[in-house]
């Protein structure tokens, strides 16, 4: 593989902390600071889109900012992987920074430059995650996030707020402090270096002979201490989470931090320890029983939450897992399937929290009881719901379809009936507990029939929300039907 | 000079740049005691210490890098019956801490602009003699001359706490003064006795001279009862909550940023090579110490609600690290440990700053009294995030790169150890998140804006005297936290010169008592090392 030394790689990570002085800069006038925030999101669109034809031809940008220390630089690194997730998260952060206008306005929220400034910051931190050429500058980068997303939990600063973001950040602070950390040094020492190998998935950078049983800690500190991820037990900041205004849950806690999370679990098992030795010291396996154990339960969970934002928050949990199980199964089309999920359900899920979103700011309700007769008063928004809801359950042509064609295309090169189970299993369930919604919304009588039947969805600011979510339900459609763009790119993952 | 040329290089600049950064300060106090104007007089100050940070320069610039002999050395004849000369001189070690020190020092006088309401003149005058005692400190290579500059800076600080300090000032200034000199006597007894073993002075000629094991052990327990009490460690530490919390910004900022790091000086320079097998032998309980300081003082910082307090018991958990990496004796270790010690005069003096300039709004330190800072002080809580975020270690800031360092080194070493000192970074990241959340967030039982309730009048932001003292520091978080290859080049040649002093001294005959303890020893080490 060709490797070019170009700063142009570390451009994408820069623009949007760039943005976050502009909307500082022009914090009293609302126009100009969404006018900025929504520029920088197109720019980094577009910065991370001209990378494409590099990553496909197979060209390999690396940029080195500086050395901390022999083997431990500030490194950026350009490859499939780093492209899938900064595509979709700088595209999604397009769409939500339109809805965040129609969904901060609505609302009348306080503190509006601070949610944009730290909005953006987080964006930048994700992109930089992806890009991130060693273990060094993807933790430097997730913990950026970390910090930044902290203001966004605790927006509303009221006491709910307060217990949401401590609870959100001594979850995240502590894995990473606690295992993230001697992880890192415990790769350091048994290798010397900390970058990522750059030969491939197949062959990490531990040495062949290197003591196993080191490895496997190693490995387990990775993976629990990458808690965004939020694989059981280390999911608890997730929901609690979800006390942020909704297009906080929607980009961030569904598209960027928790796929931090989950990219760089999925950068350290391909490209730290390699496909070879997470087969020999069968870690693979014990990692997909694990994801497999955090699907079912997050699932059962979910099915007894009646908020719909906290329903959404455990089927988050359990969707993210697929991904980690896909890329714990270490054969080809597992490894497909879950990388196609960081995409297929980024779109998916943003756009079922933007409908969350947008009916609390139509109606003020939160629980599912309540949606009764809704259908009728938002018919875009719930449809958009039900479309995004069948790419979770994997209903075809949806693009969770895709994935779960994949996985099991994997589970059944592995020949293991458990994790095939577990993805019907997991079906059916993700059907129970997003059919009823939708079911609801339509079919049921509202509670208070008072209320007369009226579209609710024709106001300018909820055009502001209705347009972008239903622009996300489409692409998850279309990726459903034509999911070539994505599969083109893991081509090249996969060598 | 014969005695002493194959330990050192002679000065090559054309001017003597010890003398004249220790002498500068000496003479500018000197002056300032005839200057009446107050105004004039902080200007004065700013002068003096700013002109002294400027000539201590070319201690950077003209460094040589590939020697581990003291450099811009100068000599003179002082007291030829004793064999007593006035002897100085840097090495890749000391250099650090004199430039931290001419770094610290105009920001002193900066943040006791406002600050030091009564007597500025004597504030001034005691806080340049306490300049020059420091650097002359770290640049002494005669332990007599060391310790007349250890014995200096005593009652500058001493006056420091007792004439400017908060309303326990006469506690905390004599508990600060007893425990100090407690070390202080053990200090001069192990000098004296290396003389009367040695006959010479010279620490460098100290540092060749190989010494039988029981001899050993007697000056290292004294050395280090004197340097553990200075840097400090668990248990000597209780003299330095006290003394922070009732100190003076510029006091604390000292205390914090530069006389700690004489307690880890001196293990350098005194206790690794002049008793390596003691040392050596000594290593587990140290560590131990070091691990309950970082452990201990984490968990004491996570109950304060003083934040001067909570600051100072962070220091405790701080210096726990840099005592830990350099009983590890390894390279990465005694590296981080030096760097742990600039990044620490950097982060926390930074930090004591910060709580001086909140202190000076709302007359408390209590972090209730504090709370809610984020919409009236917008630029005071940014930098305050950020001296916080280095002060637990986030990656991209000082911090990181020292505590990597020291980790590194201690599961290179000792896994155990290692993952024991993980707790301390937790701790860290968890006390200080929490100073942080209450600071600039309100606090959860409502007290959001009790500050226009209490005062009448919003708390004003930062002005740019304040901006420009806490943006020096800023920038030496992110260049050392991005860029510490220059940092840590400066201090190579010295430390591998270091280890292959300690190493070779390690193989001294033992004693059978001693034999057995290292079979002991070396038993759990293959236990814990998996």
């Amino acid at each position: 593989m060709e490797t070019v030394i170009s700063s142009k790689i570390a451009i994408s990570a820069v623009i949007p902390m760039v943005t976050t002085l502009f909307i500082m800069a022009s914090r009293k006038k609302p126009n100009i600071r969404e006018f900025w925030s929504i520029f920088g999101a197109v720019l980094t669109f577009s910065s991370v889109m001209s990378l494409l034809p590099y990553v496909l031809a197979g060209i390999s940008y690396e940029y080195t900012f500086c050395t901390l220390y022999p083997g431990i630089h500030l490194k950026f690194h350009l490859d499939g992987l780093g492209f899938m997730f900064a595509g979709t998260a700088s595209f999604l952060w397009i769409v939500a920074g339109f809805y965040c206008i129609g969904y901060m306005r609505g609302l009348r929220e306080h503190a509006q430059t601070r949610f944009y400034v730290c909005y953006a910051a987080a964006v930048g931190g994700g992109v930089g995650a992806a890009f991130a050429g060693n273990l060094f500058t993807l933790y430097l980068f997730y913990e950026i996030v970390s910090i930044v997303t902290y203001p966004l939990v605790a927006h509303h600063q009221d006491e709910e707020g307060y217990d949401g973001a401590r609870k959100y950040i001594i979850y995240l602070m502590f894995a990473s402090k606690a295992f993230l950390l001697p992880a890192m040094i415990l790769t350091y020492v048994l290798t010397g270096t900390l970058d990522f190998s750059t030969t491939g998935i197949m062959n990490g950078i531990f040495p062949k002979d290197a003591n196993g049983l080191l490895v496997s800690i190693t490995y387990f500190l990775c993976l629990f201490g990458f808690a965004k991820a939020a694989l059981m037990p280390m999911h608890g900041w997730l929901p609690a989470a979800m006390v942020a205004p909704t297009p906080v849950s929607a980009l961030l806690h569904a598209v960027v931090v928790v796929k931090v999370g989950v990219f760089s679990v999925c950068r350290v098992m391909l490209y730290l320890f390699g496909v070879n030795i997470l087969q020999t010291l069968h870690l693979g396996m014990i990692t997909a029983y694990l994801a497999s154990f955090t699907i079912i339960t997050a699932s059962i969970i979910a099915l007894s939450k009646t908020n719909l934002k906290a329903r959404l928050a455990y089927s988050t949990v359990s969707q993210l897992s697929y991904i980690i199980l896909g890329v714990a199964m270490l054969t080809p089309n597992g490894i497909t399937g879950g990388i196609i999920h960081i995409a297929n359900h980024a779109f998916s899920k943003i756009a079922l929290f933007f409908c969350a979103g947008a009916i609390f700011v139509a109606t003020k309700k939160k629980d599912i009881s309540e949606l009764g007769g809704l259908g009728y008063q938002m018919p875009l928004t719930m449809i958009a719901f039900g479309l995004a809801s069948l790419s979770m359950i994997g209903v075809p042509p949806v693009s969770g379809f895709v994935t779960k064609w994949y996985l099991a295309l994997g589970a059944m090169d592995l020949a293991n009936v458990v994790l095939l189970s577990v993805l019907l299993i997991s079906s059916l369930l993700n059907a129970g507990y997003f059919v009823p919604i939708f079911l609801t919304s339509f079919f049921d009588k509202p509670k208070n029939s008072t209320q007369g039947v009226s579209n609710l969805e024709t106001t300018p600011l909820m055009l502001f929300m209705v347009i972008p979510l239903f622009v996300c339900a489409l692409f998850s459609v279309y990726f459903g039907f034509n999911p070539s763009f994505f599969i083109n790119i893991i081509k090249v993952i996969m060598g | 000079m014969e005695q002493y040329i194959q330990y050192v290089i002679p000065n090559t600049l054309t001017y003597p740049i010890l003398t004249i950064t220790i002498m500068f300060p000496i003479i500018g106090a000197c002056i300032g005691l005839f200057i009446s104007n107050e105004k004039i007089l902080k200007y004065w100050g700013l002068f003096i210490t700013f002109i002294t940070a400027t000539i201590s320069l070319p201690l950077y610039t003209h460094f040589n890098l590939d020697t581990a002999k003291y450099q811009f050395f100068e000599m003179y004849s002082w007291f030829p019956y004793l064999n007593l000369d006035y002897v100085v001189g840097v090495d890749g070690i000391s250099v650090l801490l004199v430039l931290l020190t001419t770094l610290v020092m105009p920001l002193c006088i900066l943040c006791s602009w406002s600050y030091i309401k009564e007597r500025f003149k004597e504030f001034l005058f005691v806080l340049l003699i306490m300049e020059s005692a420091m650097v002359g400190v770290f640049v002494s290579l005669n332990t007599i001359l060391f310790f007349i500059f250890w014995e200096a800076m005593l009652v500058p600080m001493y006056l420091l706490i007792a004439v400017w300090g908060g309303p326990r000032k006469d506690y905390a200034s004599i508990k600060f003064f007893m425990y100090t000199l407690l070390g202080s006597i053990f200090l001069f007894v192990s000098i004296i006795s290396l003389y009367i073993q040695t006959k010479t002075f010279f620490i460098p000629a100290l540092m060749d001279h190989t010494y039988s094991f029981s001899f050993q052990m007697w000056i290292f327990l004294a050395f280090t009862l004197a340097f553990a009490i200075k840097v400090p460690m668990f248990p000597f530490h209780t003299w330095l909550p006290a003394a922070h919390v009732e100190a003076p910004t510029a006091g604390s900022v000292i205390l914090a940023s530069i006389l700690l790091k004489m307690g880890g000086y001196g293990f350098l320079r005194f206790c690794l090579p002049m008793a390596p097998a003691a040392s050596y032998y000594c290593m587990p309980y140290v560590i131990a110490f070091s691990l309950m300081s970082i452990i201990f003082g984490g968990y004491l910082a996570l109950g304060q609600n003083d934040v001067k307090k909570l600051i100072a018991y962070s220091s405790v958990g701080h210096m726990g690290f840099v005592t830990l990496g350099i009983f590890l004796f390894n390279d990465e270790g005694i590296k981080g440990a030096i760097l742990q010690m600039v990044n620490h005069g950097i982060t926390t003096g930074a930090l004591f700053i910060c709580v001086g300039i909140i202190y000076e709004r709302t007359h408390s330190r209590e972090i209730k009294d504090n709370s809610a800072l984020g919409m009236m002080m917008p630029m005071y809580v940014t930098f305050l995030v950020i001296f916080s975020l280095s002060s637990f270690g986030f990656p991209g800031t000082n911090s990181f790169v020292s505590e990597f360092l020291v980790l590194f080194a201690a599961f290179k070493k000792y896994k155990v150890i290692g993952f024991i000192s993980t707790i301390g970074a937790i701790l860290a990241a968890t006390y200080m998140l929490r100073l942080v959340q209450k600071m600039v967030w309100a606090d959860s039982d409502g007290h959001a804006h009790h500050h226009d309730d209490s005062h009448h009048h919003p708390l004003l932001d930062l002005n740019s005297r304040e901006v420009i003292t806490l943006l020096v520091l800023v920038v030496f978080v992110f260049w050392i936290g991005l860029n510490p290859t220059p940092l840590l080049k400066i201090m190579d040649t010295t430390v591998v010169h270091l280890i292959n002093q300690i190493s070779s001294g390690m193989s001294l005959p033992c004693t059978p008592v001693h034999a057995q303890l290292m079979n002991l020893d070396s038993t759990i080490n293959t236990i814990i090392t998996f």
